[in-house]
């Protein structure tokens, strides 16, 4: 079963000079271990691949995941991603702030009661919000 | 036990202060610690500076602090500031011509010694080799291609500010999160080297540094936004800290946003890139091991930041011309608004090639439809779109053919596809300008570190 990460995460990007920086957070712990599972560095690099200059894939360096599992979060850098940084960039997004919606459309295609149970329990954690 | 309460200031020049008073007047607060330096903002006072040499700070202290400071100053309320900018003891020179006025008095302490724009020769023959920080590049800039050259200073020259007795403190240039250590380490006299309360110390900065977005402000969600109530009244949040580093954030009462869990984890990790070693004058943060306990009704214990010693280097920012975006926007509407926008990026191109129009990059979007999500956009429906605006931006060398380039658009209002409007003129060339972050021996800095206590007027 396919799911699109904003259901079961939500995130916030920003930048520093030319590296975008995001953060991105299960809202339970059956959520994290999906994100874990699935939100390698590597699948953002595809996903991202349009970022870097002439839309080429980066090195397999320019992308790092740390994992957080105490804050249930998985944090991204994306080295050389934001057109030369804030007032270098040529982008109406010149700061990266939308690059963590760009993140919450990713899909991932995981087992169909896996899925329901985090779907469940996500709905459990945003009835308390 | 002694605990001490400090709150958000602004979180960016031009950011609103109303939220501010509300903690003065109902927060209970102690501190009010104000960041209005983005990393491009010095960018913004340079030029302000080249105009008028008494120019070159955040202008919103002054209209801040005249609304602010009575409440303030009944209650014993002090101020620590970045918004002396590139020219913290201008600012303080205004700010006390504007208490001269009001028949205000306080004592202004100024912390100078983060701009080494005249020092970088200095610093290179000293053997400081400034390579880029992120990509190992060698320094290749020209001496007139840099605009500012800023040092993050630390926490201590604001903690020697307030044992000096300063009110309000005006600093340039400092590690965001030291605007708010700094109080902490002069009220609890914490050591030096007391890495994990420094630590503490530092992430109660970071989750306080941005203002509303530490209580629920962009928070980055699908669907969930929408459940913080009253962003419009939103109360910035408040920490409250003891000597022992003890944590608890909360927010002013009758005030809008939000102080959970989620809103604040969002903030925490927000910009810190690796957050096992996040790096400060002050200490390396490791937020490996942090707790945020949700106690509900907007409040939010915070245990367990792991500090390492504080860095031989301090991080050194410079911004340096590079180069100039000319741009243009222009709407087509229905029918085929897309297909018009798309036909005219070519024409516009075609032109760039006829006319041999020099640039080095070409950024084309459609805005309404595929700027922020790029690839990941939906496609348009079947009917196409309502209406599609279409932006070209070039990246050029030189000012003039960065200005030659919106000159290719008025034509089509006659002469190309129909239905066009929302063409509101040519937009002035933009100078561009790179930033280079590097890192420095802090030895070389800190003994050109000054702070200064002005009396009271």
């Amino acid at each position: 079963m396919k799911l699109r990460l904003s259901q079961i995460a939500h995130a916030r990007s920003g930048d520093k000079a030319d590296t975008a920086d995001i953060g991105l957070f299960a809202w339970e712990p059956l959520g994290y271990a999906v994100l874990a599972e699935h939100v390698t560095a590597d699948a953002l690099r595809l996903h991202f691949a349009h970022l870097w200059p002439a839309h080429t894939l980066p090195p397999h360096a320019a992308v790092e995941r740390f994992d957080l599992p105490n804050l249930l979060a998985l944090k991204f850098i994306l080295r050389g991603a934001l057109n030369g940084g804030a007032a270098s960039s040529l982008r109406s997004d010149n700061l990266g702030k939308t690059i963590a919606a760009q993140l919450l459309r990713m899909e991932i295609d995981i087992d169909t009661r896996q899925a329901e149970a985090v779907l469940t329990a996500t709905q459990q954690v945003l009835s308390d919000f | 036990m002694k605990s001490v309460r400090l709150t958000s200031g602004l979180g960016f020049y031009g950011d609103n202060w109303s939220p501010v008073l509300a903690a003065i007047e109902r927060g209970n607060v102690n501190y009010v610690c104000s960041d209005h330096l983005a990393e491009l903002t010095l960018a913004i006072l340079q030029k302000d500076r080249q105009k008028d040499p008494s120019a070159g700070y955040a202008r919103d202290l002054l209209p801040m602090l005249t609304q602010l400071w009575p409440a303030a100053s009944s209650r014993g309320v002090k101020f620590v500031l970045n918004a002396g900018g590139l020219n913290p003891t201008a600012a303080a020179l205004a700010l006390q011509t504007l208490f001269a006025s009001k028949g205000w008095k306080a004592r202004i302490a100024v912390v100078t010694g983060d701009n080494v724009l005249d020092q970088i020769d200095q610093l290179q023959a000293s053997g400081e080799t400034l390579a880029h920080m992120d990509t190992g590049a060698a320094l290749g800039l020209q001496r007139d291609e840099w605009v500012f050259a800023n040092v993050y200073l630390g926490a201590q020259p604001i903690a020697k500010a307030l044992a000096m007795g300063a009110d309000i403190v005006l600093t340039g240039r400092v590690a965001d999160a030291a605007l708010f250590l700094g109080p902490l380490i002069h009220e609890f006299a914490w050591a030096a080297d007391d890495w994990d309360r420094l630590a503490q110390g530092t992430v109660v900065g970071h989750l306080l540094e941005c203002s509303g977005q530490g209580a629920g402000g962009n928070f980055g969600s699908a669907g969930v936004w929408q459940r913080i109530p009253d962003l419009s009244h939103i109360g910035f949040p408040i920490a409250e800290v003891d000597a022992q580093a003890h944590v608890r954030l909360c927010k002013a009462p009758q005030t809008g946003g939000r102080i959970n869990f989620h809103t604040l984890r969002q903030q925490l990790l927000y910009e810190v890139h690796n957050p096992r070693c996040y790096i400060t004058p002050d200490v390396v943060l490791d937020m490996g091991e942090l707790e945020l306990h949700d106690l509900g009704h907007d409040r939010v214990q915070v245990r367990g930041a792991i500090g390492h010693p504080a860095p031989a280097q301090l991080k050194l920012v410079a911004g340096y011309r590079n180069g100039w975006m000319g741009h243009a926007v222009t709407g087509f509407c229905w029918p085929d608004a897309m297909q018009k926008a798309q036909a005219v990026a070519q024409a516009v191109q075609l032109q760039m090639q006829e006319t041999r129009l020099p640039h080095d990059e070409l950024c084309i979007e459609y805005l309404g439809h595929n700027t922020f999500l790029g690839p990941h956009a939906s496609p348009l429906g079947a009917d196409d779109a309502n209406e599609i605006w279409l932006r070209m931006a070039i990246r050029t060398r030189d000012k003039q053919h960065a200005d030659a380039f919106p000159r290719l658009f008025p034509w089509l209002a006659l002469s190309g596809p129909p239905y066009m409007g929302g063409f509101h003129g040519m937009p002035p060339a933009s100078q561009l300008l790179g930033l280079w972050p590097t890192l420095v021996n802090r030895q070389a800095i800190e003994t050109h570190v000054d702070v200064q206590l002005w009396e009271a007027a």
